[in-house]
């Protein structure tokens, strides 16, 4: 009794699903690539457009980047919030945590040497 | 019976500790979950380096030296000829896992086949591109802008061709040994390595051309 094999049904592989038909399964890559393609359409029809409130462009295309690579991560990495994926949602949530403090480290530290560096026509004054 | 049953759940749980002895059970996990957990923290590691070419590329996106900007470089058209073929083939290498799953071969082999054409249509137009920037004398050396974008759009082509031809492998092996239990691990990191590029890609067009190309 103590040694029986349990099957696993507390964890599943990144990329994998559950166990449903074909149909089923093609059916999931077909709705991701539809709400992919039309995520990728509306930033490039954003990009070029004059119809939309100019300083809003780039808030709305990078919100559609997440938005698109969320759809990726759900529909064709198969990460979700299912309890049998919490280990695959965790490495991927630290992975985020490090990234986010890539980018957004590199750009505060940059911007602020930036604003406190001397104007460059000065630094060459300086330097003849 | 019931007193078994104690004398089982005593042994399990000599500490009393109550839930440990539900969950010890379970053993090893699989290899196919081993390997796929370790490919995934493979994958995000390489997001993360990716992560640092995005950030040095977001520092330096205005620092052209007085030569061209994005807006006067890129053409947009052609981008998003290079999303559509990435994104096809990143469904396609969806059908393949499918298949793979199913242990069809023939639409395994069409499905990799078609993703692979795919892949080749996007290095082929980002060849082109890099081609046409050097000769107009917009070459990595030129400014510390198109350093940081040679460096992140190539780096991200580096990775699509060598998943070509780690989708060429698996098309042999395939071929060769059939759905093994090994190849088909094999066939789950190789698909979970073309979808993460796809993100990457995502990155790459948002923030390189997109962005890029408004200011």
């Amino acid at each position: 009794m103590s040694h029986v094999e349990l099957p696993h049904e507390s964890d599943v592989a990144p990329g994998d699903e559950e166990h449903t038909s074909v149909r089923l399964r093609v059916i999931g890559y077909v709705v991701g690539l539809a709400l992919a393609i039309l995520l990728t359409a509306t930033s490039f029809f954003i990009a070029g457009t004059d119809l939309v409130w100019q300083p809003s462009i780039p808030v709305a295309i990078i919100v559609l980047a997440i938005a698109q690579m969320g759809v990726h991560l759900v529909f064709f990495l198969h990460i979700t919030t299912g309890a049998d994926n919490t280990n695959n949602v965790m490495a991927l949530a630290f992975g985020l945590l490090i990234i986010i403090l890539v980018i957004g480290g590199s750009l505060w530290i940059m911007a602020n040497l930036n604003h406190n560096m001397m104007p460059m026509d000065q630094i060459m004054q300086m330097q003849r | 019976m019931t007193t078994a049953v104690a004398q089982e759940a005593s042994q399990d749980d000599p500490h009393h500790l109550g839930v440990l002895a539900q969950i010890t059970h379970a053993g090893p996990a699989p290899k196919r979950i081993v390997t796929g957990y370790g490919f995934w923290i493979f994958l995000l590691s390489d997001m993360v380096m990716f992560s640092c070419f995005f950030a040095a590329f977001a520092v330096l996106s205005g620092q052209t030296a007085g030569g061209p900007s994005g807006a006067q470089l890129f053409n947009l058209r052609s981008v998003a000829v290079e999303t559509g073929c990435l994104l096809l083939s990143s469904f396609t290498c969806g059908m393949a896992s499918i298949a793979a799953e199913e242990r069809n071969y023939l639409w395994f082999q069409i499905a990799m086949a078609v993703t692979c054409l795919l892949g080749l249509a996007f290095l082929w137009i980002e060849f082109h591109e890099f081609a046409d920037l050097v000769s107009r004398g917009a070459g990595p050396s030129r400014s510390a802008f198109l350093s940081a974008f040679f460096t992140l759009v190539g780096c991200h082509g580096g990775h699509v061709s060598a998943g070509i031809l780690w989708l060429l492998t698996m098309m042999a092996q395939v071929f060769a040994k059939g759905f093994r239990a090994d190849i088909q691990r094999r066939i789950l990191c190789f698909a979970l390595f073309w979808h993460a590029l796809d993100i990457i890609w995502v990155a790459v067009f948002s923030v390189v051309y997109l962005l890029g190309s408004g200011t």
